[in-house]
């Protein structure tokens, strides 16, 4: 069983203001989904190795860059708050 | 000539095109009128593009030169999760409504290339999370077939404006079913192609090691041209395939060993008319030669929970990025903390907030291997039932999803409900391999003629076993 507490948690982990009501609603939910995907529990297999997928440490060449500042003037307009050539946000410590 | 966008295909179109029985920019013109008087009613496009004309023209300056593509000067639709240069890109959210795209994903460039036109960005799910494109913050779309149903999600704009002929074609993106349930309620071709084979730098991400950008169009035919398009290997995306693997594939074989996994395809919860078509269509398969023969997969009865554990476990950490400090909408609290915190939950809807918080719930340290971890070991089995499979059969065949399209609002109450629409889809995204759905003809249901699809499943970089078994559908049964 998932407790109003634990969705107010959840909530605050995943940075996301919920109202009290849906708080209700989510617990609900949550519960109903939970219980479904719960069913993977019955396989009594033993779990498989776990092996590397076929593409690992993929890198790009660093060749090539653009010039500096061929984007920053369409970048910072996508941003809500700026500073001059700078993305601003309320104070962090 | 007179254009008629339901006589027209990609490939008719190109050789009008090339015959100069019209120009591209008659050819965009005359989408573009349809468009406008046929999406009020579905509101399939979320924006048409006014300068699409501009590109049309520029595609005819192109053929005058002496070029020839088969997409040069053909008009399409985008997923608005797929960014378009200088375009609104918003993922159907509100979080990203003001935001314009910067850059063109690679599916978006080489299209250009290619000369073909955008006609404009099409309504989803937000952020691609959804089985009916009611989730969208701008309203749902409306299945031409049927105004009350639903046109599938979540990319159900991109397949209802080929369906409504507003569009010749169009891309979505598929991370659980996402192009082949909405092909099938809106009786288009859907393909989600293999796991790596088409780049995803510039889609929005949303589980990254399930998306796969894909193409929507009329018929076989045109997905394959779509699809030539797109694919290949993409040094901006970590996970693209190399480009030997394409090579490797090829030589699809005239007649095909056809697996029908029963107790799956034939299970609870299938809407008995489904099984009657699904079980015609293979019959018309076996009259024209292939082979069907029953298999088993014995795991993949546990996909759907597998990928509703993995799904928004990956999701949770894709959309940490949205939090109103470098784009989008900013909702500002008293401080920092509450500037993420009111931004992402006025900017989120409901179905998003509701799969952020399972993420963060299977992925909490208490959980982690009683869901995520195990959940990879039964992908892994999932996975490993494939490729045994793969080895005694060419392709495997299921209903694309259990029912036609449903009502408005029928399952919007009950999330678990709408999830379990996608049982057919999710394995293919589970295993990586390619998928395929092709109307098989349609069903009577409250007056309404609803189509219907069949799913074809091939081996990982197959995508040609799928165009052969289609094309086999489109002769066979029509």
């Amino acid at each position: 069983m998932i407790q109003k507490e634990d969705i107010e948690k959840l909530a605050e982990l995943s940075r996301i203001a919920v109202s009290g009501e849906e708080l209700d609603i989510l617990k609900h939910d949550l519960e109903s989904i939970l219980g479904y995907v719960s069913e993977i529990q019955s396989v009594s297999e033993d779990m498989p190795e776990r092996i590397a997928g076929e593409l690992r440490n993929v890198m790009r060449d660093d060749a090539n860059p653009h010039e500096s500042g061929t984007y920053t003037k369409d970048l910072l307009a996508a941003a809500p708050r700026t500073d001059g050539d700078y993305i601003s946000v309320k104070q962090v410590l | 000539m007179a254009i008629d966008p339901k006589q027209l295909t990609i490939a008719k179109a190109a050789a009008h095109l090339a015959h100069k029985d019209f120009s591209a920019e008659e050819l965009t013109q005359a989408y573009l009128d349809a468009a406008e008087k046929k999406n009020p009613e579905i509101n399939a496009y979320l924006e048409l593009f006014s300068d699409a004309r501009d590109a049309a023209k520029a595609a005819d300056a192109r053929r005058a030169k002496g070029e020839t593509n088969p997409l040069l000067g053909i008009p399409l639709a985008m997923k608005d999760n797929i960014l378009i240069k200088g375009k609104h890109a918003s993922s159907a959210s509100k979080i990203l409504e003001t935001y314009v795209a910067p850059y063109d994903a690679t599916a978006t460039k080489r299209l250009k290339d290619a000369g073909a036109v955008f006609l404009g960005r099409t309504n989803m799910d937000e952020f691609a999370m959804g089985g009916s494109t009611e989730n969208s913050a701008f309203g749902p779309t409306k299945n031409p077939h049927d105004t009350t149903r639903v046109p599938g999600g979540s990319s159900g704009g991109s397949a209802a404006v080929v369906a409504a002929d507003i569009a010749l074609g169009s891309l979505g993106s598929d991370t659980g079913g996402s192009i082949r349930q909405p092909a099938s309620f809106c009786g288009v071709v859907g393909l989600k192609p293999t796991y790596g084979a088409v780049s995803r730098f510039g889609l929005m991400a949303m589980a990254s090691s399930l998306d796969q950008i894909g193409p929507f169009a009329k018929n076989v035919e045109d997905t394959e041209i779509l699809f030539n398009a797109i694919k290949g290997n993409d040094p901006l995306d970590s996970t693209s395939a190399p480009d030997a693997r394409f090579a490797s594939a090829s030589g699809a074989k005239t007649k095909l060993r056809i697996g029908v996994p029963e107790s799956f395809a034939y299970g609870e919860g299938v809407d008995p008319e489904v099984v009657a078509n699904f079980k015609e269509t293979l019959a018309a398969l076996a009259k024209a030669g292939h082979e069907i023969v029953p298999i088993e997969l014995s795991h993949i009865t546990h996909s759907l929970a597998v990928y509703y554990i993995l799904m928004p476990a990956e999701a949770s950490t894709n959309l940490a990025r949205y939090d109103g400090v470098r784009f989008g909408m900013l909702k500002e609290g008293a401080k920092l903390f509450d500037d993420y915190a009111e931004t992402r939950g006025a900017g989120f809807g409901r179905e998003v907030r509701r799969r952020i918080l399972l993420g963060a719930y299977v992925l909490s340290s208490g959980y982690y291997d009683a869901y995520y971890h195990k959940a990879t070991a039964v992908r892994a089995m999932i996975e490993a039932d494939f490729a045994r499979a793969f080895t005694d059969v060419d392709i495997i065949a299921t209903p694309t999803a259990p029912t036609p399209a449903f009502a408005i609002g029928e399952k919007s109450s009950d999330p678990l409900q709408m999830y379990l629409a996608d049982i057919f889809t999710v394995p293919a995204n589970l295993a990586g391999v390619p998928g395929i759905s092709v109307p098989s003809g349609s069903m009577l249901r409250d007056g309404k003629m609803l189509p219907l699809g069949i799913q074809f499943l091939a081996p990982h970089f197959r995508e040609d076993m799928l165009f052969a078994a289609g094309k086999s559908v489109e002769e066979h049964t029509q």
